[in-house]
């Protein structure tokens, strides 16, 4: 058995447990990687009914102004992130990236304003870095606290919105990227409508005391299944959707990612509070004489699966180097492999054809325009 | 005679043919599969070559050559659908048949009961 002694484990530990999940060390936490109807199956029932998704190892942090200003927590985080805080109302949600010094990008997240501070969700492998980083830049102006007595779980699919709707009928009325405070089975619960699978859904933020009890309640429901991080990761790869320290890392600039979309015009050149992020003497010059490579989705030819890793190039025979692979797998609702990578811009427009090299063969890439599903957020 | 590895593949021995697969251990702890690439026929393998491999949703793994010996047959059914193996792999989920240069070698591999306690 793997030593998972110093790995830490979430609220709903003995739950997955309980339900035969087979669990697997991931960023730091014991993860259920699948439940015994496996990847296959839990992929297909949450763009089919829900899945239901553990993701308490993920940091959720609160940003307080010292003011009572939200703006002027607004105005704080916006020098670390390349993205329109201010702009965001009460009660909304938007993606966002920290960026470095050379406009690389140190983790994405999601940020709600919550009328009187701001919630963030971060990646679990970033946590710590990221609470440290805001600790060192926003501490004069903003309380910083992590909150680790919550989970945060999942709801994704189809199904989701009924489900809920059983425990809080006013979640027909949240669009996406929307948040709300509601009680669900008389606990107080965070709930935004979003996700990481393509699917119309939810997040919920519950108390750690009475997590596995909630979870436990809308696992009941019959058109819900738990579903592991190996469906969550082809989901969210079939949705186009970056995984940090895959797709972007410190060595991806957002506009290299495509993710030109994440910052919004006032943080562009030209805009009312452009730059003053980190990078942005980089990250907005990408945007005005482009990148060399491009991250783009990738659709293999064959059937075998092309991963992350693999060397693309323009040529059958591997002589003249295109790009790599960050990402790539099995695409369940595609019924074929899937993947996404960086490329040179020459190769970037959509069918453009690549080869991948997998056990020394050359297999036909094309180059794909991303998501591979067509999402179903409810706007 | 009906032997397993320590790297989860069994082999059905007969006349010195060994159909080659993997165990139901090994198809579980795989889970669902997607891809299959087999040897070509004639392919001529060392113990502990990786003469095949197969892919879940999540990764790719190889499978090994449990013993030397030549490729004399390979199952298209596990390509054409490798959920096979998932649901028949010490059946219709065979991977190869691997005439084997020295019969005799296969004294050397577990017996059922030696592999079951392995896995135990």
């Amino acid at each position: 058995m793997d030593d998972h002694t110093s790995l830490k484990q979430t609220p709903l530990h003995h739950l997955h447990v309980s339900l035969g999940a087979r669990m697997v060390p991931f960023a730091g936490y014991e993860m259920p990687v699948q439940y015994p109807a496996g990847v296959m199956k839990e992929h297909l029932f949450t763009r089919s009914s829900a899945g239901l998704f553990d993701v308490s190892h993920m940091g959720q942090v609160t940003i307080r102004p010292k003011s009572g200003r939200i703006e002027d927590a607004a105005l704080a985080l916006e020098k670390l992130v390349p993205v329109d805080v201010v702009g965001l109302a009460q009660g909304r949600q938007r993606y966002g990236l920290f960026t470095n010094d050379r406009g690389g990008i140190l983790d994405d997240l999601m940020i709600a304003n919550r009328g009187d501070h701001l919630f963030l969700v971060v990646n679990a492998s970033c946590k710590e870095a990221d609470f440290a980083h805001l600790k060192a830049h926003l501490s004069e102006s903003c309380d910083i606290e992590m909150l680790d007595d919550r989970a945060l779980i999942a709801l994704q699919g189809p199904h989701a919105e009924c489900v809920l709707a059983e425990l809080w009928a006013d979640v027909a009325t949240m669009r996406f990227m929307d948040v709300a405070e509601a009680d669900l089975h008389d606990v107080p619960c965070i709930i935004s409508r979003s996700g990481y699978t393509g699917e119309d859904g939810f997040e919920i933020s519950i108390p750690a005391s009475d997590a596995a009890d909630v979870t436990r309640r809308i696992l009941e429901h019959p058109d819900v299944m738990p579903i592991g991080l190996g469906a969550r990761d082809s989901l969210r790869l079939e949705a186009g959707l970056c995984l940090y320290g895959n797709d972007i890392d410190t060595g991806t600039t957002p506009v290299e990612a495509a993710l030109e979309w994440a910052m919004q015009k006032v943080r562009r050149a030209g805009g009312g509070r452009a730059g003053g992020f980190p990078g942005a003497d980089r990250i907005l010059a990408d945007f005005a004489e482009g990148t060399a490579r491009r991250r783009v989705g990738l659709r293999p030819e064959g059937r075998a699966p092309v991963r992350g890793g693999v060397a693309l190039y323009a040529d059958a025979d591997g002589k003249t180097p295109a790009g790599m692979v960050t990402s790539g797998g099995f695409g369940p609702s595609v019924d074929g492999p899937v993947a996404m990578g960086y490329v040179d811009q020459a190769y970037a427009a959509a069918g453009t054809k690549l080869y991948g090299e997998v056990r020394g063969k050359y297999l036909a890439v094309a180059v794909a325009t991303l998501p591979f599903i067509t999402p179903t957020y409810k706007r | 005679m009906l032997k397993f590895t320590d790297e989860h593949e069994w082999l059905n021995i007969e006349d010195g043919i060994a159909t080659v697969g993997i165990t139901s251990h090994a198809a579980e702890q795989l889970g669902d599969l997607v891809f299959v690439e087999l040897p070509e026929a004639g392919a001529s393998f060392s113990k502990g070559d990786s003469s095949a491999t197969v892919e879940s949703v999540k990764a790719a793994s190889d499978v090994y050559c449990p013993l030397d010996g030549e490729i004399v047959e390979v199952n298209p059914a596990i390509v054409d659908d490798p959920s096979l193996v998932n649901s028949d792999p010490q059946g219709a989920g065979w991977f190869f048949k691997l005439k084997l240069s020295d019969p005799s070698a296969a004294n050397a591999l577990l017996d059922e009961s030696a592999y079951k306690e392995l896995i135990a």
